[in-house]
């Protein structure tokens, strides 16, 4: 892409900054909290995006790759295996000789020696790779309301799973989950010394997840990927191997689901099994709907708005059924979203245009 | 395991695959005539159960669930006016996502009308503990009411779908819309009626079953999935298959309890159901000429 | 010097045979077409090569390679390039990003070029881009190369659809009905665009219902009636062909 393409998100940046300059102003820090969570969540969100508008596939499963990053992290970063080190196990041992491991205090003041959150994030990125790919080879071939089934199917095994497992804190989920320091200084944590920076590592992080996303979608595989949901047969046709486009899609929109729940997770400390119900997945979806389905920048502000009103509690006691109904009146008067509907009202009224 | 235990394990899981095919049937009707899988077909279930269990409050007990069914019928029907009926050729990927979004509109209206608590009917004949022994095994009297009720509807659908009027304008709907249109038969209501239909099966299966598995505002969903796994089994659109195949997963579930903890019991029929989609998506008593035929 | 070769291919639907024992060869840098009344197999037997469809049995062999069994995407990497009966551009991309679809083949920039634009990436996407666009050029509408390819008119897509099969430098060209829904006028420039792409050593392969249009472009032609074929020959002696022109022509012209 040029140069010239990355103003949008230039600007995007300034605008997140001003956000916070402006609650610093206003003395409402509180807010950069949700803020930031509503960061994480519209990272998974502009992943879920290229599958459901650009590879034409729909993933009511995505609650699931979130649950697969934050848990796989949350475990290694809080079991202690001081235990097994003094049992002499050699994976361990080998992990203590590689420096892999770090010790610190819990809330009681007992010394755990757990795995450094580096080596947990990369450990939590490549098993989410591994289970997308057996998950997505078979589900891809499917379609329609297979893939739904199918990938709603998944979501909520992933759920069960979580919700059955002890090692995964079943109901209560796992807590207690440490920092996790990027940088010397840079530090993923719930601190509230750490607000305002956790702030910025979030929007960092969603800045450049989007230009990822934005330079795919202007490019080769992206035109492919394009191609593909205009019309599978001539995409075909022209040498696309449909399938392996969509998978590899699903796959990286999956990394993107997994990044948001390990640092999600760490920021917050802890995750519960509720991270991974059929609600979120379902909830992410119909943000990717309203937004417009192919876009991007659609997707990211109604990911921004409905999350941040969502976490704020604005929605009450209705919050699932807010979003029930957001699916339902888009579908019927917008399919191609809420900013589209605008603009072609525009053009509508546009003289050249009737 | 003793033979006591076989036969009890096996009638209990009969009972839950019966639901498991009513709901199923209510796929496949609603997907013969209009291509849609309807992603609220569980609800239909929930509502029927809940509808009944308010009602019982003021109505004798057969009263009550027959109420329930109509209101049912009637929500359905206002369901696919409200919704469906209007849209022009939607694509599979919106309707998939409309009636996905109509399931959580009528659990929260669940959760709101009834609570988060657990309800139920009461038994029909007798209580919790009154028994009949059958093959030397001691079986609830509401095991033989569901497994009747569901016989009864999939032999009254059968008769209706083969020697009624309407039940052959469905079928030839399904087969053919274009051409049923131009034979008179108005597709439109046609697709209104399946649903009012397809929501009275479920909920008069919500109902008989309600006392044994109790019905809670959130039992839909995971119904739906196993009944879609089970129109899936049997080959979409095909009945009287899925009738089987909800006998084979009610069973192959119940059975499973003995080897895996009940808490893993709803991930056996979703891993069967990706098993299934990924190995043989047209089902297993379908035929894979005549489900490319349908467009998915 | 035979470059598509098709042997003994069947196709049958149920009890229906499309397509019966069909053979015929194409040789390189001629123009061959395949033609029939309504019905005949034409399609079904042009979706075969292009692997739309499993063959029923028999083989395919291009540039003496067996093609039957691949898949679309893979026969399109042999060097087959092909265009719809009707058009299948991709809507919601213009009509230069259509094109640029069609040097896929001739790329190589994949999921990790695509997110980090490495230099060796954007060289690659200019040369996508000029290519493509001196593709319209040739054409004569690189005019509209920014325009929704759905906005154009029918025969603009027509052209589009063919500068998006050009694009990958095919060796061979499937063509399916290029002249369906075209005026004279249209058909007479396609026939001349269909001639100077076999001049430039590109082979074709036509299916068409249009008489006109492939009497006079086509170097041999053969015909097929009920799913087999029953003559093979230049356009002159098909012409002429008694059988020929009493189940297509006498029908046609009746």
């Amino acid at each position: 892409m040029k140069a010239r393409g990355y103003l949008p998100i230039l600007m995007l940046a300034l605008v997140l900054a001003g956000v916070e300059q402006l609650t610093s102003w206003t003395s409402t820090v509180y807010f950069l909290t949700q803020m930031t969570m509503t960061t994480y969540y519209a990272l998974l969100v502009i992943g879920l995006c290229l599958v459901m508008g650009y590879a034409g596939q729909i993933s009511l499963g995505h609650a699931g790759f979130f649950a697969i990053g934050g848990y796989t992290s949350a475990v290694l970063t809080t079991f202690d295996l001081t235990p097994l080190l003094a049992r002499g196990n050699g994976a361990v041992s080998l992990l203590s000789a590689a420096g892999l491991l770090v010790s610190r205090d819990n809330l009681y003041g007992e010394t755990l020696l757990s795995v450094n959150p580096w080596l947990a994030c990369v450990t939590a990125i490549i098993l989410t790779i591994v289970i997308a790919f057996f998950i997505g080879i078979p589900v891809l071939k499917l379609k329609g309301h297979y893939l739904a089934m199918a990938t709603l199917g998944f979501g909520i095994i992933i759920y069960r799973v979580a919700l059955a497992t002890e090692i995964f804190g079943e109901a209560d989920g796992i807590s207690d989950v440490p920092g996790f320091p990027l940088l010397p200084g840079v530090i993923v944590s719930g601190d509230f010394s750490n607000r305002v920076q956790n702030y910025y590592i979030a929007c960092v992080l969603l800045l450049i997840g989007f230009a990822l996303l934005q330079n795919l979608i202007d490019s080769r595989v992206g035109r492919a990927l394009r191609a593909i949901h205009g019309s599978e047969e001539a995409a075909n046709a022209m040498g696309v191997d449909t399938a392996r486009y969509k998978l590899y899609t699903f796959v990286l929109s999956a990394v993107y689901a997994a990044i948001a729940g390990i640092f999600l997770t760490h920021y917050n400390g802890g995750i519960g099994p509720s991270e991974a119900g059929i609600m979120k997945s379902v909830r992410y979806v119909a943000i990717v709907a309203i937004g417009g389905m192919a876009n991007l920048w659609g997707a990211l502000v109604m990911a921004g708005l409905l999350n941040f009103l969502s976490l704020r509690g604005m929605f009450g006691s209705y919050d699932d059924a807010v979003f029930g109904v957001i699916l339902i009146v888009i579908m019927l008067f917008a399919p191609q979203g809420l900013l589209r509907l605008q603009l072609w009202h525009l053009f509508k009224k546009s003289p050249r245009d009737s | 395991m003793t033979s006591q235990l076989f036969f009890q394990y096996l009638f209990a899981g009969i009972t839950y695959g019966s639901i498991y095919a009513i709901v199923a049937i209510g796929f496949n009707i609603i997907y013969n005539t209009t291509g849609i899988i309807n992603f609220a077909q569980g609800e239909f279930v929930m509502l029927g159960g809940m509808i009944a269990i308010s009602l019982h409050a003021m109505l004798p007990l057969p009263l009550a669930i027959g109420l329930a069914v109509i209101i049912t019928m009637v929500i359905g029907a206002l369901i696919e006016i409200i919704f469906i009926r209007w849209l022009q050729n939607p694509s599979v990927l919106r309707m998939i996502i409309i009636t996905i979004g109509l399931s959580i509109l009528i659990r929260e209206a669940a959760l709101h009308l009834w609570g988060e608590g657990v309800r139920s009917l009461p038994y029909f004949n007798g209580n919790e503990i009154s028994t009949i022994r059958i093959l030397d095994t001691n079986i609830s009297p509401q095991v033989l009411w569901v497994i009747a009720v569901c016989a009864i509807i999939v032999a009254l659908l059968s008769l209706f779908f083969r020697f009624t009027s309407l039940g052959q304008e469905m079928r030839a709907c399904a087969a053919n819309r274009l051409a049923a249109t131009l034979c008179g038969i108005s597709t439109k209501n046609m697709v209104t009626f399946s649903f009012m239909l397809s929501a009275g099966i479920g909920a008069l299966a919500g109902c008989v079953v309600s006392p044994i598995t109790y019905t809670q505002y959130d039992g839909g969903t995971p119904l739906a999935i196993k009944g879609f796994t089970v129109a899936v089994l049997g080959g979409l659109g095909n009945s009287m298959a899925a009738v089987m195949a909800g006998l084979l997963l009610g069973i192959i579930e119940s059975f499973s309890v003995s080897v895996v903890p009940l808490a893993f019991q709803d991930a056996i029929s979703i891993a069967l159901l990706l098993t299934i989609l990924f190995v043989r998506p047209h089902g297993l008593f379908g035929s894979k000429e005549a489900a490319g035929l349908k467009e998915f | 010097m035979t470059l598509l070769d098709i042997k003994d291919v069947n196709k049958h639907f149920g009890g229906l045979l499309a397509v019966s024992q069909v053979s015929f060869a194409v040789r390189r840098g001629m123009i061959k077409s395949v033609i029939g009344p309504n019905g005949a197999g034409k399609t079904t037997l042009f979706n075969l090569i292009a692997g739309n469809l499993p063959l029923g049995s028999g083989r395919i062999f291009f540039d003496d390679r067996p093609i039957h069994g691949l898949q679309p995407f893979q026969i399109a990497r042999r060097g087959i390039s092909r265009t719809f009966q009707n058009i299948k551009l991709f809507p919601g991309m213009t009509a230069l990003e259509n094109v640029m679809v069609g040097r896929h083949t001739r790329s190589r920039a994949g999921f990790l070029g695509g997110l980090f634009h490495f230099p060796a990436t954007r060289r690659e996407e200019e040369a996508i881009r000029e290519k493509s666009f001196a593709l319209l050029q040739l054409l004569d509408i690189s005019q509209h190369a920014d325009a929704e390819a759905a906005s154009l008119s029918f025969g603009q897509q027509r052209a589009v659809e063919f500068a998006r099969a050009l694009a990958s430098e095919p060796t061979l060209l499937l063509l399916d009905e290029p002249a369906a829904g075209l005026n004279i006028y249209e058909t007479a420039e396609i026939a001349r665009l269909i001639t100077k792409i076999r001049d430039q050593g590109i082979t074709v392969l036509l299916v068409e219902h249009d008489m006109s249009l492939v009497m006079d472009i086509s170097d041999e032609i053969v015909v097929l009636s009920f799913g087999q074929k029953i003559a093979e020959d230049i356009p002159s002696a098909i012409q002429q062909n008694r059988e020929v022109i009493q189940i297509y022509l006498g029908e046609a012209d009746a």
